[in-house]
Formats: C-alpha cells, sequence, structure tokens
C-alpha cells in the first residue's frame, strides 16, 4: 500500500483536483432525493405549478451537475492511474533487468513475469477504482447521514442503526468467504496439474492403456474443486439475499417509526419518501464498501509483491584483490575460486587456471559438474566465495560491470532470440555496423543461409526462433557474440546442433580471423580438442588440465569420454 | 517450420509440438451462437426437475419483492392525513404483510442461490469430465498440434466462463424481463400518464449505451492488445535476462519496454476516459427519470387533492409517487445493465464455441470389429513400403521396408530434428501410415487392438515423465497390482534402489511438481524401472546421454543393457557401442530413412551419408 501512495505523491495536486470534484458531486448527487422531499411535503401543498417546475429544473441541474462532476473525476482519476503505473511498471521493469543472478534465482523467473504483468495490473486497476469508489462512498454514506440528520434527525437514527448490520453482516461473509476462495485456488492449481502431466506425458499414458486410470485421477482432482467451489459459493450466497433483507426491513422500519411521527406531528410523509431513497442509495454504498475490501487485499498483497522487487538490494560484498600488470601469458586467471550457490556445497570448488592473450581455453564434463556456472562467475553473474578471478590482470570485482560485459561476446546454452529480425538479433540493441554485423555472420558460418532468405536480414524470427533449425539459431547467436568485436568469446554448448563440417568451419574462422580469447565449453570432445588448454570438471572439481593429447594419458575420465563418443558427433 | 513438422523438435517424444497452435478464432454469426446457445442449454435440460424449480422460486421470489414498494405506498398513504390523523390499523396491516413478503422472498432468493450453486457444480463437473475424457481419446497428434496451456485453457477458464453464463446469466435474464414487467404493470396500475416518463428516458438511456459501447468495445479490444503485447515483451526479456545482462543491454531493453508500456497505459487511458461517461450518464438517466417523475407525480398530486372531478386515470396519491419512485429504480437498473449482459453472452457463447470444438474433435479411430488381441508376440516387426507425412502433400517417409527378427536391436541415428521418432510414432501407432503396412508377429497393427499392441512395447523416453505421486506410484503406472518385492526388484535392476532406500520415505516419497526434487539421472533410472516392471516383449528406447555425471551415466547404461537382453528393440541410439551392435542401423536424415543396413554393410557403401560421417570423425 505504502507502494501506491509513494508514487501517487508526485501527483497529489491531480488527485486532490479529483477528489474536490468527486466530493461536489457526491453532494448533489445526495441533495436529489432532498428537493424530492421537498417538492412533495412544501411546494405541492402551495398549489404552484410554477414553483414545482422550478424545482424540478433544480432537481435536474443538480443530476447534471454530479454526472459532469463525476465524468471529470472519473477521467482525472484514470488520468493518475495511467501515470502511477507507467512509473510503476518502468520502475519494476527497469529493477528486474539490474537485479542480481541471484536474485533472480531467489525470485524466479516465472515469479517475476507476474508481477510484472498481472501484479501492475491489479495496481493499475486499483488505483482507479479507488478515487472512484473509495472516495464516493464514505462521501455518500457521511453525507447520507447529515443530510438525513437535517431532514429528519429521529428517522435518521432508524437507518443509522440498521447500517452497520447490513454493512457488517456483508464484511463477515466476505472474510469468511476469502479464504475459502484461495482454497479453490489451490484445488484449481491441483486440477490443471493433471491436465498439463497428461497432454505432456500423453505418449506415456497412451503406450501404457492408462487412458481409463487418468480418467479415475482426473475425477478425483474435479470432485475436489467442485467441493470446494460449492462451499465457497454458498458461503457467499447468503450475502445478497441476507443484505436486501436488512435493507428491506429497515425500510419498513422507518415506515413504521415514520407513522409515529407523522402521527405526533414531528415528521411529514414526504420525508418518508425521501428516506426510502437515501436508504437505497446507502445500502448501495455499503456493499460498494465491501467490494473495495475484497479488491484492497489483493491490490495490497500485489502491491507488496511489486515492493519487494523494487526494495531488492544486492550489494556487491566481494572486495577486489589490487592490481598486478597486463601479462599476455596470463589474460585470465582463475586463482583457487570457490563458489557456491546456496552456500552450503560448493559448486564449484578451488578451481585455478591461466589462459593466455588469444588463446581457447575448453571446459568439459557431465552436466552438473560446474561448467556453465564457471563461466556465469567468469562474467560476474555471482560473486564468488573464496579466491581471484582477474582478467587483464585486473580483479573483476574491481572493474565497471558494464565494462567488463562489453568485453564479452557471449553464446549461452538455450541462448535467447527475440521476435524480431535477424539483423536485430544480431546487433542486439548495439551500435554495430551493417558492415560488422555481416562479418560476423560470415564468421559464424551464418551469412549464407540468412541471404537465402527472402527478405534477407530482414527475416523476421519469431520468439524462440522457432522458424529456424537449432543450427541456424546456434549460428545467429554466434554472429550476435562476434559482431561486437570482443575481447573475450565465451561459448557455451553453442555449436552442439551443429554438423561435424558446420562447426569444424566455425572454429576454424574463429581461429585463423579473430585471434580472440576464447572459452568453449561443450560436452563434444571434438569441440575442445584442439583449445590450447582443457579443464575436465566433475562435480565442480577440476579432474584434468592439459592438451587433448596429455589429457588421453593423464585423465581416464577424459578418455572414456573421448572413447564413448568417437563417432557421436554426428548422431547428436 | 521444417523441424517441427517432422516431429522431432530437438527433444524425445513426450515433447509437445505446435504445429497450428493459433487456432484462428472465426467471428462468429447469429446463427452460430444460436446452434452454441441450444448446445449449451442441453447441459442445463439435463436437470429438468432443477430447473423448473429454481424458475419457479426465482420467479416468486422476485413477485414478492415486486409488491413492497406498493405496499408501502399503501402505508404512506394510510400516514399522508398527517398529523393526528394516521390510520394505524392500515399502517401495521401494510408493514406486517411488508415484514412477510420480504423476509419469504428473501428465504427463497437464498434457496434459489444454494440450489443455482449446485446446479452449476453438477454441470461443470459434468462437462470437465466430459472434456477429459474425450482428451484422452484424442490421438497424439492433437497434443502435437495444440499447446498445452490452450488445452489448460478450455479446460478450466473457458469452461468456467460458459458455466457461469448458465447458472447466472440466464437466470439474471429471466429474472430481469420478470422486474422490468412486473415494474412496468405496477407502474401503469399506479398512473398510467406518469409512465409516459419512460418513454423519454428509456429511449435515451437505450440509445446513449448502444452508442457509447459500440464506440468503446474496439477502444477496450486495443486495450487487451497492448496489454497482451506488452506482457509478451515482458515475458520474452525476462527469459533472455541473463543474455542482455551479458551484453549490457539492460538500458537499451528498458527503453524498448518503455515505449510499449507507454502504449498499453495511454491505449489503458482512452478506453477508461470514454468509459469514465457511462456510468454518470446513466446515473444521469435514472436522476432524470426519478426528476420527472417527482415534477409530473408532483403534478398529479397537486391535482388529485385541488380538482375533485379529475379524470380517474388522473389521480395519484403521495404513497403512489412514492411507489412509482421505487419501481421507476427497479425498471431501468435491468435496462441499464443489458448491454452487460448481452457482452457476457457473447464471451459465453465464444467460449464454449472452443470447448465444444474440443469436444468434438476426432478421437483416435476405433479398433476395428474383427481387431483382435496380440497375445504372446514373439517381436518380429515389419515395416513393408510404408508411406507416412504428417501433413498432407509433405511426404516423410517414401518407402521403407525393415524386417526385424525378433530379439534383434533396430538403430535409429541421425541428426537432431531430422525425424527418429517418426519411425516410433507409427510402431506404437500413434499415426497410422498413408500406405503400406507395420505389422507385429506377420499381423498388420491396424488390425489389432491398440491396447495389446501397446502393451506388447515398452518405452523408455529421454523426456523422462513422471507425475506428482509417490516414487511407488510412478513405478508401478504401468503395472497397478504389482507387489512391493516386485517393485524393489525392478528398481534394483535399474540401479535405483539404493537411492530411493536412501530417502527419508523411500518408496513413498512424493515426487512434486514434475518430479524437480529428483536429479535428471535419477528420473530416469525411474522411468527404466518403470519399464522393467511393465515387462513388455518389445523395447523402445531413446538413448539420451550426458545428460548426467559418468557415474550415473553408467548406471543409466548398465541399466538398459539389461532392459534390451531378449527384447527386440527400436533404439534411438546416441553411443557408437550400441549403434555398431545394432542389427539394423537405419540412418535418418531431414526426415527420411535415407540408409538401413548394419554396421559393416553401411561402411562397405560407396559415397554412404553414413560411412563418410563416420569416417570424418578420424580426419
Amino acid at each position: 500500500m505504502k507502494l501506491i501512495f509513494n508514487y501517487l505523491r508526485p501527483l497529489k495536486r491531480t488527485v486532490a483536483f479529483g477528489l474536490t470534484i468527486k466530493v461536489f458531486a457526491t453532494l448533489f448527487e445526495l441533495l436529489l432525493p432532498y428537493i424530492l422531499s421537498h417538492i412533495l411535503d412544501t411546494v405541492v401543498p402551495r398549489h404552484s405549478l410554477l414553483d414545482i417546475l422550478k424545482w424540478g429544473v433544480a432537481m435536474i441541474a443538480a443530476a447534471c451537475c454530479a454526472m459532469i462532476g463525476n465524468v471529470i473525476a472519473n477521467r482525472n482519476a484514470a488520468k493518475v492511474a495511467k501515470e502511477a503505473s507507467r512509473h510503476i511498471r518502468h520502475d519494476l521493469f527497469e529493477a528486474t533487468m539490474h537485479l542480481s543472478s541471484r536474485q533472480t534465482d531467489a525470485f524466479t523467473v516465472p515469479s517475476l513475469e507476474s508481477r510484472l504483468t498481472s501484479d501492475t495490473y491489479n495496481v493499475h486497476h486499483f488505483i482507479g477504482m479507488m478515487q472512484r469508489m473509495a472516495v464516493r462512498v464514505p462521501i455518500l454514506l457521511a453525507g447520507g447521514v447529515v443530510i438525513t440528520l437535517i431532514l429528519d434527525w429521529r428517522l435518521a437514527l432508524v437507518m443509522i442503526v440498521t447500517m452497520p448490520l447490513i454493512g457488517g453482516s456483508v464484511f463477515f461473509i466476505t472474510r469468511r468467504g476469502l479464504p475459502l476462495y484461495r482454497q479453490t485456488q489451490k484445488a484449481v492449481d491441483g486440477m490443471v496439474r493433471v491436465v498439463r502431466e497428461d497432454c505432456q506425458g500423453v505418449r506415456v499414458i497412451k503406450a501404457l492403456s492408462k487412458e481409463e486410470y487418468e480418467c479415475r485421477r482426473y475425477d478425483g482432482v474435479n470432485k475436489r474443486l467442485v467441493a470446494c467451489e460449492r462451499k465457497a459459493s454458498i458461503t457467499m450466497a447468503l450475502s445478497q439475499p441476507l443484505m436486501t433483507l436488512f435493507l428491506n426491513f429497515g425500510l419498513v422500519a422507518v415506515i413504521l417509526v415514520g407513522a409515529y411521527l407523522v402521527h405526533g406531528g414531528l415528521s411529514a410523509p414526504g420525508r418518508i419518501i425521501a428516506f426510502l431513497q437515501y436508504f437505497t442509495l446507502m445500502s448501495g454504498a455499503m456493499t460498494a464498501m465491501t467490494r473495495i475490501f475484497v479488491m484492497a487485499t489483493k491490490s495490497s498483497a500485489s502491491a507488496n509483491r511489486i515492493a519487494e522487487v523494487l526494495q531488492a538490494t544486492d550489494a556487491s560484498k566481494k572486495t577486489a584483490t589490487p592490481p598486478l600488470a597486463d601479462n599476455d601469458q596470463a589474460f585470465i586467471v582463475f586463482d583457487d575460486v570457490c563458489f557456491s550457490y546456496n552456500g552450503k556445497k560448493d559448486n564449484l570448488s578451488h578451481v585455478s587456471f591461466t589462459l593466455p592473450r588469444g588463446g581457447t581455453l575448453g571446459v568439459i564434463g557431465a552436466t552438473g559438474s560446474g561448467k556453465t556456472t564457471l563461466l556465469s562467475i567468469l562474467q560476474r553473474f555471482y560473486d564468488i566465495d573464496s579466491g581471484s578471478i582477474r582478467i587483464g590482470g585486473e580483479d573483476v570485482y574491481a572493474m565497471d560491470k558494464k565494462r567488463l560485459h562489453q568485453m564479452f561476446g557471449v553464446v549461452m546454452q538455450n541462448d535467447f532470440i527475440c521476435a524480431d529480425t535477424v539483423a536485430e538479433n544480431i546487433r542486439f540493441g548495439r551500435d554495430v555496423s551493417d558492415e560488422d554485423m555481416r562479418r560476423a555472420a560470415t564468421l559464424a558460418q551464418a551469412a549464407d543461409f540468412i541471404e537465402s532468405f527472402a527478405e534477407g536480414y530482414a527475416h523476421q524470427l519469431t520468439a524462440k526462433g522457432t522458424n529456424v533449425s537449432g543450427g541456424q539459431r546456434q549460428r545467429i547467436l554466434i554472429a550476435r557474440a562476434l559482431a561486437g568485436n570482443p575481447e573475450i568469446l565465451v561459448l557455451d554448448d553453442a555449436s552442439s546442433a551443429l554438423d561435424y563440417k558446420t562447426d569444424a568451419a566455425l572454429r576454424r574462422a574463429i581461429r585463423e580471423e579473430l585471434h580472440t580469447t576464447t572459452v568453449i565449453v561443450a560436452q563434444r570432445v571434438s569441440s575442445v580438442r584442439h583449445a590450447d588448454h582443457i579443464l575436465v570438471l566433475d562435480h565442480g572439481k577440476v579432474i584434468g588440465a592439459g592438451r587433448h593429447e596429455e589429457l588421453l594419458v593423464t585423465c581416464p575420465a577424459y578418455k572414456e569420454i573421448s572413447d564413448s563418443q568417437m563417432g557421436g558427433a554426428f548422431l547428436e | 517450420m521444417n523441424n517441427m513438422q517432422m516431429g522431432g523438435g530437438g527433444g524425445g517424444l513426450g515433447k509437445s509440438r505446435s504445429l497450428s497452435s493459433t487456432v484462428v478464432d472465426q467471428k462468429q454469426t447469429g446463427a452460430d451462437r444460436v446452434r452454441v446457445l441450444r448446445r449449451m442449454g442441453k447441459y442445463l435440460l439435463r436437470y429438468p426437475k432443477t430447473v423448473i424449480l429454481a424458475l419457479f422460486l426465482m420467479l416468486s421470489s422476485n413477485l414478492l419483492a415486486l409488491a413492497g414498494p406498493m405496499l408501502s405506498g399503501k402505508a404512506i398513504d394510510a400516514i399522508e392525513p398527517g398529523r393526528g390523523a394516521v390510520n394505524f390499523g392500515e399502517v401495521w396491516l401494510f408493514v406486517g404483510l411488508l415484514i412477510v413478503f420480504y423476509a419469504v422472498s428473501g428465504m427463497l432468493s437464498y434457496i434459489l442461490s444454494v440450489i443455482m450453486v449446485n446446479l452449476s457444480q453438477r454441470i461443470i463437473y459434468t462437462m470437465r469430465r466430459e472434456v477429459f475424457e474425450h482428451l484422452t481419446s484424442l490421438p497424439v497428434g492433437y497434443f502435437d498440434t495444440h499447446q498445452t496451456g490452450d488445452i489448460i485453457s478450455h479446460i478450466s477458464y473457458d469452461i468456467d466462463t460458459v458455466n457461469t453464463s448458465l447458472s447466472h446469466d440466464i437466470l439474471q435474464v429471466l429474472a430481469s424481463i420478470v422486474t422490468v414487467v412486473g415494474a412496468l404493470v405496477m407502474m401503469l396500475s399506479i398512473s398510467p400518464p406518469l409512465v409516459l416518463v419512460f418513454a423519454i428516458t428509456i429511449p435515451i438511456s437505450v440509445l446513449f449505451t448502444r452508442y457509447k459501447t459500440k464506440r468503446i468495445r474496439p477502444l477496450f479490444k486495443t486495450r487487451s492488445r497492448k496489454l497482451g503485447e506488452l506482457n509478451g515483451f515482458a515475458e520474452e526479456m525476462l527469459s533472455g535476462q541473463k543474455t542482455i545482462r551479458a551484453y549490457s543491454r539492460e538500458d537499451t531493453i528498458v527503453s524498448r519496454f518503455d515505449a510499449r508500456n507507454n502504449d498499453a497505459v495511454e491505449a489503458y487511458y482512452k478506453a477508461d476516459w470514454h468509459g469514465a461517461m457511462i456510468g454518470p450518464s446513466v446515473n444521469f438517466i435514472n436522476n432524470l427519470s426519478i426528476a420527472l417523475v417527482t415534477v409530473c407525480g408532483g403534478i398529479l398530486y397537486m391535482l388529485t387533492q385541488t380538482t375533485p372531478t379529475l379524470a380517474p386515470i388522473l389521480v395519484l396519491s403521495l404513497g403512489g409517487v412514492s411507489a412509482f419512485v421505487q419501481y421507476s429504480r427497479k425498471f431501468s437498473g435491468p435496462i441499464n445493465e443489458l448491454a452487460n449482459i448481452v457482452s457476457e453472452l457473447q464471451s459465453a457463447t465464444a467460449a464454449a464455441e472452443r470447448v465444444f470444438r474440443l469436444i468434438d474433435e476426432a478421437p483416435e479411430t476405433k479398433d476395428k470389429d474383427t481387431a483382435t488381441a496380440l497375445t504372446d508376440v514373439q517381436g518380429e516387426v515389419d515395416f513393408s513400403h510404408v508411406k507416412f507425412g504428417y501433413v498432407e502433400g509433405k511426404t516423410i517417409l517414401h518407402d521403407l521396408t525393415v524386417h526385424a527378427k525378433p530379439g534383434t536391436t533396430v538403430a535409429i541415428v541421425g541428426p537432431t530434428g531430422a525425424g527418429k521418432t517418426t519411425v516410433i510414432n507409427l510402431l506404437m501407432r500413434f499415426y497410422d501410415v498413408n500406405e503400406g503396412a507395420v505389422s507385429i508377429d506377420g499381423v498388420d497393427v491396424r488390425d489389432a487392438t491398440r491396447r495389446s499392441l501397446r502393451s506388447a512395447f515398452t518405452m523408455v523416453l529421454q523426456d523422462t515423465w513422471l507425475f506428482c505421486g509417490t516414487i511407488f506410484e510412478n513405478i508401478t503406472y504401468g503395472k497397478e497390482n504389482a507387489t512391493r518385492e516386485e517393485v524393489i526388484a525392478a528398481a534394483k535392476a535399474a540401479h535405483i534402489h539404493d537411492y530411493i532406500e536412501s530417502l527419508k520415505d523411500g518408496y513413498d516419497t512424493m515426487l512434486t511438481d514434475d518430479g524437480v526434487n529428483i536429479s535428471k539421472g535419477q528420473r530416469q533410472l525411474i522411468t527404466i524401472a518403470r519399464a522393467m516392471l511393465a515387462d513388455a516383449p518389445m523395447l523402445i528406447l531413446d538413448e539420451a546421454t550426458s545428460n548426467v555425471d559418468s557415474r550415473t551415466e553408467q548406471q543409466i547404461q548398465a541399466a538398459m543393457k539389461k532392459l534390451m537382453a531378449g527384447r527386440t528393440c527400436f533404439v534411438i541410439a546416441h553411443r557408437l557401442s550400441t549403434i555398431q551392435n545394432a542389427d539394423i542401423i537405419l540412418v535418418v536424415k531431414d526426415g527420411n530413412v535415407i540408409e538401413a543396413g548394419n554396421h559393416e554393410a553401411l561402411m562397405k557403401k560407396p559415397g554412404g551419408f553414413y560411412a563418410s560421417l563416420y569416417n570424418s570423425q578420424f580426419t
């Protein structure tokens, strides 16, 4: 909630303006039954047609004022909501883009997604609705009480007694209902899970002829869901009739008390009619109050989820070691680096290596052995726990992040293709000349197939690049990495979908034309066998290091992988 | 596109692929809508007694409530004489009647709500069950061509929408009709001339809302579209967050996001700006009616008092004015709501059509009447002159003939996405061949029952499929009444027993969502245990490699070797040893089987694809 007020603060003048207008508009609305009772009790007995018409015009004028005021105020509210949510969404997106990897992992991407989409939407909706209803409702209630007190304080007391009953009953029913709806939502998730599982596992289900079993399993979750829904709906079903009943009983009480008051000469019949109107207006306001309550609960949860992201701070606690002189023979240096994602088990332990400028490092090992982790900490996506990483003599923790990242050209596993042109996917928002882009595509062995598209580089790719083959996708990504003329090229399993010949041509191009320092992570021995230095990782530890030929002798695990993969390149 | 149609999709068999994921929502015509509505109505008519009871309750509760303003008007008439002259006998009579009427009406409407909740839950339950049961009868191709998310939204969101409209809107429409007609009749009975006021306000209201909704609807559509684009962009960029960070492109992406954000909030604002008119305007028209009723009613009331010879039709008492004002609110309420209800019904028919489209989807062709169950399968498999394509006009297998003797191994090799899974789709009869035949022990698979055919195979896929349940349940999935001892034996054979035992709950450990709490390799071993337990004479194996550390990898290899022994095996092969030892190697490229034979034969083939690639490994 505090978040919303923070974003409304710069708009406070606009908000104040709208609210003032809204107050007046609501007051005009409240005036209508008053005039009605005045006409019936005071004007009609005067028997003056003109007077009746005059007061009739006054009524219409009041109605007009109410309308105009409400329209202006509602539009103002829409404007405020627009501005506020524009800023909230911008700040939230910017914050998510700048979250550290560790924070992203903690929030999880799907959760960030829903914060950016449905939560900001809820808040937007809420800011608009708050200004429209949250003012109108108290004014209707308070104004109604004041006017009815002026009109006839005794009758007003009858009303004031029944109002809390209406509000209270609706409030309590809603409060009982809300947790039931949460349960229902859980049951929905359970049902959806079964459907999702079955859609994904349809082949296994059919292969084992388990259709009937799945139907029974679904029936279970379906029944549970229906039971939850029924309970929640029946609980809530009480509120409408109960509210109407209280309202109607209140009306009856007004008539009855009114009868005695009129009999005693303390009231007039027209006032009773006016009271019946006020009653309807105010009980409407009570219901709206409940809706605001539900809405506010929902939105404040959303607002808190947004605030969590905005307030997430991740000060890098790592202190940098003093710089050493740049040394071509020791361009990238890992010195006894340890790192753990969760702080319990080391995902990399005591990793050390030295790579000369222009050299190629190959990293090989099974999934989960720490290959990708090594690349992540090289780019400082995560802070290491101990040891040091230097590039060109400088500790990466002493470098400006932006400068650090500009040194790299990276292709990650299952890297990201956006729904845009090939050219834009290679440029990736950077200032890359046409010439550089084409050169990068050529080196990445991508120029041929790109030029075979009818629109060439303007060829539109779909999200995740589903309209090109896996190998084409990888080559576009490699072109992206090369287009920035990086000092360090990082390829994480980047050529796994390329056939052997293309892969070889690519490696030759990089080696002969670029002389870039390169780090290649692969599962294929053929991708790393020409590297200057190869690390073999297993469970975060270096179990072998050296050239291909050396490792075949010194590292049995490497030899095993190599042997089992001979012939494997064209099979995977 | 290529990649998808061939059914390789860079992954195993179980992956859902989208061929025509964007189902074009055709615009519904009036006739379509009526047809859909009629079909929706059929669900209600399954419970005729409940529906009639509900209608009766709705009618009586509304009519009772309608009597309220009339009675209160009569009470006010009894008060009207004023000071010292109030007729308390009548006041008490009408007040008493009011209390009874309102209490009964309230009770009836609560009972009605409860009945409707029960009715709608029964309908929604049946509908979901029908849709789901139909889903399980659909061919695998349906799941290959439809996204899981779409299917889920049909079975949850769409059915909910349909149900809301069945159980709520339809009743609402009927209740509104009763209220409008009832209020009109009551108003006519109080003062026919006063009703003329509505001759002015109702047309204004109807015309205004129609005009406005017509203008606003496209704005709201734009608003949803823009919001959808924004959400899509945000989701896409979040998925690429690491890359964006690696290239330090945060600021560029944020500014692109801003452009879309601006579009979205402006579209929202534009719709709101126009939408802001509607509420206050409708309110105004209501207030206008009340003002006119007050003025005209006041005049008539005055005339009634001053002119004793007034024509009876013009006579109006104070209570009459009061009742009339209350009726006018009841009268205009539903009319103002009309536009809303209509649009709700439209979205309901659209949702219903999507649900019905799924229900109408052709299920797997039934087994032939003459189909026999395969028994005592030896495992002799024949593909003879098979021609097949997923899409008409795009033949993938042109003329495939393979003969596999019982107990032999067929290795299917080729680059990722080349269509290796096609052969398996045909074997399991997930798809039917276009020409030629696949036969098991000499029986055409189309002449066997699907159940017996499929149970003759056991399958271990690359995409290990485990469901949310215990490990025990997951292993016994293929053999429901297996004993604990059998399960343990299978797990031991799959080298996963020790691991399971090391878990706190052992075999009763729950595998939560998609089994994320155990490693990939262990999941694979559990599916192997499942296959061991199912114990079928033929095996389909997707030999996934290198997803696991070397120790688990060795365990998997050993388990698979055990599984293959003595069975006719179709292996999507990745390991050289498997390939070299296979009796037949099918080399698949771009969806075609381009070479077939054993290793030696293929190596001897001059200029062969297999041979050239094999040799290129050593250069």
